[in-house]
């Protein structure tokens, strides 16, 4: 007989105060809050947290990989948006 | 070299601190039989986790034990060199790990039970116990947090869930009478704001233990008869085996360090 | 992220090959960029990663029980604490890999269940018991010195998920090799009851070590085209002569005598070891290894055991979302 699959959670951890949230890894847990357990013991057993958001992998939209070129590559011909596209002269200092 | 038991010269302070690291060692010897045959990965860690949070209690307190009775004693001895009648845990914690409901609950009673005291021992006039309850409390807040919501997913999950955690709970109910009892040997302690006295506790503890009990649509037995003899000696049949397999080591190889 | 193809096997679909698209895969990989999850990837990459990785995930979580074996019996309040931290870690790497796994398409209880039926493989060595305590120092020392030569490769693997798990497991790891080594000192320098011990463990266990690195690469059948796709880094035979040019030295500090009289240190300073008796090898794959039953018998046990607790917590989750949806609807 097939075992029947318990849902699968993204964890993301802050590890430090004013640090983001970052994703550390999987679980599988049957609802939100075992989930947030879990994501505790196994996750966090070396000091690595001080916050845990979990999250249901199968609410995760994300961008086709495929569509790569699309998505991303528009943005690299902008090079207008970072600062070192203008020149200041020295004399003027830091800005 | 020998085989012999330890004495141990139970002054009050002494054995009521050996008493305590004898419920964290004998608890977390049980939750580290789980490990690597949890019902599922997630748990596996969840269990090893509580065990050793209670393996590092025992250790702080059979350190200060032997510091207080001050007869070159250490951690190890009191853990592997005394046999049955002379360890003083509660007989609820060597109750044998039976099924995941059985060790959940024995778990959610004790921790329970654990929260309030440690919580209660950060204001005992004895500095070192309430530095080890400060830290305790936290690790046993956790179990019971995470005790209770296994509680409720077994007694509301299906009809076999909830008739193996019934039957966990009217089996162990028995064990905690003893976690509130007082004997002379405490009562000092207790008075001179060193020891805290666990009768008052009661009330919170089975408001809390209610409270999960009915949202895990289960009940609590009508019969209050209640167990004791763990305090002073008089233990299960249970502990003996725990502690052949404990002590094997030790009392194969004596005195020898690993 | 992780999300269309998870708990199930759809998505194959999705790598009809074609000539172009594996050509454009393979120059990804030699310009060591990283394959995740949702990229084209042709089904053979697919396939041999999903075996790999959920072999070693299986080693992990098979690999608990040897160990937890002495977890009860552990001689000290300290060696217990940390052989229960350390083969809780296990748990905790095979989880992680299980995840990895996972991102490929098949869910974690696809992969256990052919475990469990006796069609996945694990690694050989956890068929071996431990009889004395002193396995459990051997099993640090040489299993998981032998375990972390194969693993720091794994962190460039070019399949993100698995490369991350193992920077995870490797920077977990650390301790248990040194561990492991601590407990073998403490019984070589105790008495002569516990040095014949530590000699006894490894005598039993040094050949089964050396065979965890696989089968020499004359005729190791998946080798070339997991080096063309950066998934190995170092043949089985490197990895093996590393192990043993590493372990020589360790086993003389020890005082111990390494099982092999044919080993001799050569011009270039490796040490060469004798045939290994590959037949042995092959019988504990298939299954007749000393404690193969056992093991598997353990894992059938506890996953049988548990299955009324997970069927409990999704009932209750159950419940809980019809109860909800219930509420919102008044």
């Amino acid at each position: 007989m097939a075992t029947p699959n318990i849902p699968l959670w993204e964890v993301f951890i802050r590890s430090r105060n004013g640090l983001a949230h970052k994703h550390v890894g999987s679980l599988h847990a049957t609802d939100a809050t075992l989930a947030l357990q879990a994501a505790r013991d196994i996750y966090t057993r070396r000091g690595e947290g001080l916050s845990i958001w979990v999250v249901p992998s199968s609410a995760i939209t994300a961008s086709d990989p495929s569509e790569k070129g699309m998505m991303f590559e528009p943005a690299e011909s902008k090079i207008y948006r970072h600062p070192t596209f203008y020149d200041v002269p020295e004399e003027v200092g830091h800005m | 070299m020998t085989v012999a038991n330890i004495t141990v010269s139970e002054t009050p302070l002494v054995l009521y601190t050996l008493r305590r690291a004898d419920d964290a060692l004998i608890l977390g010897h049980r939750l580290s039989e789980w490990c690597g045959h949890a019902p599922m990965l997630e748990e596996d860690m969840a269990l090893a986790n509580m065990g050793l949070d209670l393996l590092g209690q025992a250790r702080e307190l059979y350190s200060y034990a032997a510091e207080v009775e001050g007869r070159g004693n250490d951690e190890d001895k009191f853990a592997y060199l005394r046999d049955v009648r002379q360890y003083r845990n509660l007989l609820l914690l060597e109750q044998p790990n039976g099924d995941f409901a059985r060790t959940m609950v024995r778990q959610f009673f004790y921790a329970t039970f654990a929260d309030l005291y440690w919580r209660a021992m950060m204001r005992s006039t004895d500095a070192t116990l309430a530095a080890i309850a400060a830290k305790s409390e936290k690790e046993s807040a956790y179990h019971v947090r995470h005790c209770s919501e296994w509680i409720v997913r077994l007694g509301d999950g299906t009809e076999e869930s909830h008739r193996r955690t019934q039957g966990a709970i009217d089996e162990l109910w028995a064990f905690t009478g003893e976690m509130f009892a007082v004997d002379d040997s405490e009562r000092g302690l207790i008075d001179a704001g060193i020891a805290i006295d666990p009768a008052p506790l009661r009330p919170q503890w089975l408001k809390t233990i209610t409270g999960v009990v009915d949202e895990a649509t289960l009940a609590l037995p009508k019969n209050d008869w209640m167990q004791q003899g763990g305090r002073s000696g008089r233990h299960s049949e249970h502990l003996g085996h725990l502690l052949s397999e404990l002590q094997s080591m030790q009392r194969t190889f004596p005195g020898a360090t690993w | 992220m992780y999300t269309q193809a998870l708990n199930s096997s759809e998505g194959e679909d999705r790598n009809i090959e074609d000539a172009a698209r594996a050509a454009q895969f393979q120059s990804r990989i030699d310009a060591d960029e990283r394959i995740e999850p949702n990229d084209w990837m042709p089904a053979a990459y697919r396939k041999t990663l999903t075996r790999q990785i959920s072999q070693h995930a299986h080693s992990e979580i098979v690999g608990m029980l040897p160990e937890g074996n002495w977890i009860t019996r552990a001689p000290s309040l300290r060696r217990k604490a940390a052989l229960l931290a350390k083969v809780q870690d296990e748990c905790g790497h095979g989880l992680y890999l299980y995840a990895a796994a996972e991102t490929l398409g098949s869910s974690r209880e696809e992969l256990v269940d052919l475990m469990l039926a006796g069609k996945a493989k694990y690694s050989s060595i956890f068929n071996y018991p431990t009889l004395t305590w002193a396995e459990i120092g051997t099993i640090g020392w040489l299993v998981d010195g032998a375990a972390i030569m194969n693993q720091i490769p794994l962190c460039r693997c070019s399949y993100g998920p698995y490369a991350r798990a193992m920077i995870r497991v490797c920077k977990e790891e650390s301790f248990h090799q040194r561990q492991g080594f601590e407990i073998m000192l403490t019984l070589c320098r105790g008495t002569e009851e516990q040095k014949a011990m530590a000699q006894d463990a490894l005598n039993r266990w040094w050949w089964p070590v050396l065979m965890m690195f696989g089968p020499p690469d004359q005729v190791s059948q998946h080798s070339d085209t997991s080096t063309k796709w950066k998934i190995k880094r170092f043949s089985n035979d490197e990895l093996r002569q590393k192990f043993v040019d590493a372990t020589v030295p360790q086993a003389q500090f020890l005082g111990l005598t390494i099982p092999d009289p044919g080993m001799k240190q050569n011009a270039n300073g490796n040490w060469e070891y004798s045939a290994i008796d590959w037949e042995e090898f092959k019988q504990v794959l298939a299954g007749n290894g000393p404690c193969n039953r056992d093991r598997l018998a353990a894992r059938r046990k506890a996953h049988e055991d548990g299955a009324w607790v997970r069927e409990a917590a999704m009932a209750y989750a159950e419940k809980r979302r019809q109860r909800s949806a219930l509420q919102a609807a008044e």
